[in-house]
């Protein structure tokens, strides 16, 4: 039994993947060293000629993505940062999302683009971002952001068997902060399912990536001054389990959509609007929303990057509100 | 041509290994002819509101022919681009399904009515799906290709485009990559003179796509995409090259686009009269016909066959492809994602 970070779980899988089927191949920026966050170590010299090196060219990373997995390959290609990753935004949305699409399923991609987000590392404006909005929004493109890490090997080795392109997300400031016991530890293998973390009965918290475990550590704040929370780690965010997010907002009816990205267009508008359209009567409050405010990226400066970011004191200050509405 | 570039070896011993038979002169007469009467009866039905739209190769077909014509049907992987209809009957595409693709009918295989017209694509004849962003598809080949070597197949990757997608970055972030890892592509651009409206001296600040090349270390050709022998005869060694292994190719066919852009443009706005003018007496296949007849290769009586039988072609395949299904607006749906069960 043995403690696993998020960034070991990443790399035991690749290197597991690898292991296990030979159409599987990694392709990215200085992933032959191992990469900037050491997700790929060792895995060249293990792998020899599956491990690959590209020139800095985001669209052709993702481009000979889509060719290699047309072809019958099982490619992984690794954005090194996802406030990269638009470069190659023409390449995922105007092409690899719809290519089964516009040939109904006769031509198809087996692929995964993993990328490192979010902030909470200092990063500034270019190493810091959240994307998935942009990218959720686009049908075709599943759309993969963990907590734990269990679930990041459970879902990265779903992605890699699944027939379609897949945004994998991974919260660069959880790679080595949050570590699990992963051994009996619950991991969700199906792509589109959300899980119940814990339940309690005054309000319900969606959250994902670093915000699962913030909201997780508000709950506990609140459990003893006796507000309790259902939390939803919601895993999948393109296709959005609508089941389990109504289920959950039903048992509680008052709700609380957590996101690092920007408020204005964040995916808490679009879980905002499933519950609001579908399960109205069923609400005791208004939906809450706690977001990054509506500045283009993130700061630089400490003081400001923890102005930009949700934590568990906004989150638990929102919370109490809701729940004595 | 310029200095930078590498001329491919054209001893005389070589070109014989690249003559033509009286059949394959026969096929690539004929694949012109078929391509060309196809597309003057999809401008037809435009104008008489039964096509939507129509983007055409009509000036092009000898590059596109002979170019398709140096590939291995069925085994190599192509990358064309929407004006290539001539690639796409020499791989295989019969009248009847580009007549399908231009009424957007239920049972075309290039997307079953899913996409605009001409924008290609077929796992039977290995035609990688194609959309309308261009250039996208150079990186595509460029994936395909680095898969096959990875596998050890060897298939060559023919991917073509015109001059005005070699402006765009994924152009030359193809070129790179294919040249550091020697990957078989053969990037074939099709220089027409004109992104839509946009002369080429606004496009680019060299003579040639193919100076473009010796920044990628990729072996390079201009040939005069008007004779359709010339550039089979340009494209084959390439082709055979990069099967052996000796990487990617680079070659720049100079055309001429007969038509406007396409269904919905005035090409009259921006070109000027003589050019126009001047253009019909450059036609690709009228050239190929009066040099095989001046050559005495065929009697001007088979070639007349050859024209009679594809005009006969060309209205049948019409005809039957407008009793064939439409879509419902339901057809829309589904697909979206692959199902795993179905891999």
């Amino acid at each position: 039994m043995s403690e696993v970070s998020v960034l070991e779980a990443v790399r035991e899988t690749l290197d597991e993947a690898l292991g296990a089927d030979d159409r599987v191949f990694l392709l990215g920026e200085d992933l032959e060293t191992g990469g900037v966050f050491r997700a790929t170590d060792g895995l060249a010299e293990k792998y020899p000629g599956r491990v690959l090196d590209t020139p800095l060219a985001e669209s052709s990373i993702i481009g000979i993505t889509i060719g290699a997995a047309h072809y019958g390959q099982r490619p992984i290609a690794e954005i090194q940062f996802a406030d990269f990753i638009h470069a190659g935004f023409d390449q995922l949305c105007s092409e690899a999302s719809r290519w089964s699409w516009r040939t109904r399923g006769e031509q198809y991609l087996p692929m995964v683009v993993r990328t490192p987000w979010g902030g909470g590392v200092h990063g500034g404006q270019h190493h810091s971002q959240s994307i998935e909005a942009y990218y959720a929004h686009m049908p075709g493109i599943k759309v993969v952001a963990p907590s734990f890490p269990a679930d990041y090997r459970s879902l990265l080795k779903a992605a890699i068997a699944d027939p379609n392109p897949v945004l994998f997300l991974e919260h660069k400031r959880t790679y080595r902060l949050i570590r699990q016991e992963v051994d009996g530890a619950p991991a969700e293998d199906r792509i589109g399912h959300s899980r119940i973390t814990r339940t309690g009965e005054d309000l319900t918290v969606f959250a994902y990536g670093l915000m699962l475990h913030e909201a997780l550590t508000a709950a506990e704040e609140l459990s003893g001054e006796g507000v309790e929370c259902t939390v939803v780690d919601l895993l999948t965010l393109n296709p959005l389990d609508q089941e389990t997010i109504l289920e959950a907002a039903r048992a509680t009816g008052k709700v609380l959509i957590v996101h690092e990205d920007t408020l204005t267009g964040g995916l808490g508008g679009e879980i905002a609007a499933i519950i609001a359209e579908q399960a109205f009567e069923d609400l005791d409050a208004p939906i809450r929303r706690v977001a990054g405010p509506d500045i283009p990226p993130m700061p630089f400066h400490e003081a400001m990057e923890s102005f930009f970011m949700p934590d568990s004191v906004k989150i638990a200050a929102a919370a109490r509100d809701l729940a004595a509405y | 041509m310029t200095a930078s570039q590498t001329r491919i070896p054209r001893s005389t011993e070589m070109l014989h290994d690249y003559l033509l038979s009286e059949e394959q002169l026969e096929s690539m007469y004929r694949y012109m002819l078929l391509s060309r009467r196809l597309e003057e009866r999809m401008m037809t039905l435009n104008r008489q509101g039964r096509a939507d739209f129509v983007i055409a190769g009509a000036g092009q077909e000898a590059a596109q022919v002979g170019a398709g014509m140096a590939l291995k049907a069925g085994v190599d992987y192509a990358a064309p681009y929407y004006r290539d209809l001539g690639v796409m009957l020499v791989l295989g595409m019969t009248a009847r399904e580009a007549m399908l693709n231009t009424l957007g009918k239920l049972d075309d295989p290039n997307s079953f009515g899913r996409q605009m017209t001409s924008h290609w694509g077929s796992v039977e004849r290995r035609v990688i799906t194609q959309s309308s962003v261009v250039a996208t598809q150079l990186v595509h080949a460029v994936g395909v290709a680095l898969a096959a070597k990875m596998r050890n197949d060897p298939i060559v990757v023919f991917a073509s485009c015109g001059e005005g997608s070699t402006s765009r970055g994924d152009f030359h972030e193809a070129l790179n990559f294919a040249a550091i890892h020697k990957l078989p592509v053969i990037f074939f651009v099709e220089n027409n003179g004109y992104a839509i409206s946009v002369r080429t001296e606004k496009e680019m600040p060299v003579p040639h796509v193919a100076d473009r090349a010796s920044a990628y270390g990729i072996q390079s050709a201009v040939v005069d995409g008007l004779d359709a022998i010339a550039v089979y005869q340009t494209v084959r060694p390439a082709v055979d090259q990069a099967r052996r292994g000796g990487g990617p190719f680079l070659i720049e066919a100079k055309c001429f686009r007969m038509w406007a852009h396409s269904s919905d443009d005035d090409h009259r706005r921006y070109r000027p009269r003589e050019e126009l003018e001047n253009w019909t007496s450059r036609d690709p296949i009228a050239l190929f016909r009066s040099r095989v007849e001046e050559d005495c290769l065929f009697p001007p009586e088979d070639l007349d066959a050859i024209e009679s039988g594809v005009e006969v072609e060309v209205r049948a395949a019409e005809k039957w492809a407008f009793d064939q299904p439409d879509p419902v607006g339901e057809d829309a749906l589904g697909f979206v994602y692959k199902d795993a069960a179905d891999v």
